[in-house]
C-alpha cells in the first residue's frame, strides 16, 4: 500500500493505492492520527485501491466516526470491488460515497 | 486435496494467498469468486494469527479441494489454539447508525456473506473451519 496525501488548506485528499489490509491498515491508522489534525474536509480517493478487508473497514470507520465531530468526510473513486465489501457491511450507507 | 501449513502469523498471510490464487488461477475460477475468496482467507488466518494461540505462534493449514459440475472450491483451516467456534459470534447490525457501529466482528460477517457454506468443529485438539464456495 502507498498512501499520497494533497493538502489544501483544512481540505485533505487521501489516495490510497495498493491494497487495504491487514497488513497495511495499521500504517493508514497511524497516518491518520496526525494527519486529520484540523482537517475539515477529508476525501479518500480510492481510485487505485484494489483491495479492501475488515482492518481497511476499521480504520475508515474510525476516521468517519472523528470526522463527524470536525467536519465531513467523503470517499470518491470506489471501485467496484470494494464497493461491494463497503455494500456488504453496511458502511456504504454510513459513508458519503461520491 | 492441497495443503499448505505455516507460522500464524500476519506476515505469512501473503503466502498463503498467493498459493490459493494460483490454484484458483489454474482451475479457471473467475476473478470475482477469487478476490472473494482472497478476503475469506485473510480474515479467517488474521483471526487465527491474532488469537488462536496468543501470546504464543502455533501454525495454521490452509486446504483446498475442488468439485467440478457445478464448480466449487471446498477450502478448510485447521489450528491447534484455543477453542473458538466464530460462527458463535452475532452478526454485527449493519443497519446500526455510525455512532452505535462497533469496530470488531466485521470479519467473520464477510466470511460468512461470501462463502455458501460454512462449518466448524472442535475435534482432535484442533479448530476445524470448513467452507465451499460455488464459482
Amino acid at each position: 500500500m502507498e498512501i499520497k496525501k494533497e493538502q489544501n488548506g483544512t481540505a485533505l485528499t487521501i489516495k490510497v493505492i495498493g491494497r487495504l489490509d491487514a497488513g497495511s491498515a495499521p500504517e493508514l491508522s497511524k497516518e491518520l492520527t496526525t494527519a486529520l489534525n484540523n482537517v475539515t474536509d477529508l476525501t479518500f480517493d480510492f481510485s487505485e485501491l484494489k483491495y479492501i478487508a475488515s482492518a481497511g473497514l476499521r480504520v475508515l470507520l474510525v476516521a468517519q466516526k472523528r470526522m463527524n465531530k470536525q467536519g465531513s468526510m467523503k470517499l470518491i473513486n470506489v471501485s467496484e470491488s470494494v464497493l461491494e465489501v463497503l455494500d456488504m457491511t453496511g458502511f456504504a450507507s454510513l459513508m458519503t460515497i461520491a | 486435496m492441497e495443503k499448505i501449513t505455516v507460522d500464524a502469523v500476519v506476515e505469512n498471510l501473503q503466502e498463503v494467498i498467493d498459493f490459493a490464487t494460483e490454484k484458483l488461477e489454474a482451475r479457471d475460477c473467475p476473478m470475482k469468486a477469487s478476490m472473494q475468496l482472497e478476503l475469506v482467507i485473510e480474515e479467517i488466518f488474521v483471526n487465527i494469527a491474532s488469537y488462536a494461540y496468543h501470546p504464543e505462534i502455533g501454525v495454521a493449514t490452509f486446504c483446498m479441494e475442488f468439485e467440478e459440475n457445478p464448480s466449487a472450491v471446498l477450502i478448510t483451516f485447521i489450528d491447534g489454539g484455543k477453542p473458538y467456534n466464530p460462527l458463535e459470534k452475532d452478526d454485527p447490525d449493519t443497519t446500526l447508525d455510525i455512532g452505535a457501529r462497533e469496530i470488531g466482528g466485521l470479519g467473520i460477517f464477510l466470511v460468512k456473506k461470501n462463502v455458501d457454506e460454512i462449518s466448524y468443529e472442535y475435534s482432535d485438539g484442533k479448530n476445524i473451519l470448513r467452507m465451499k464456495k460455488f464459482f
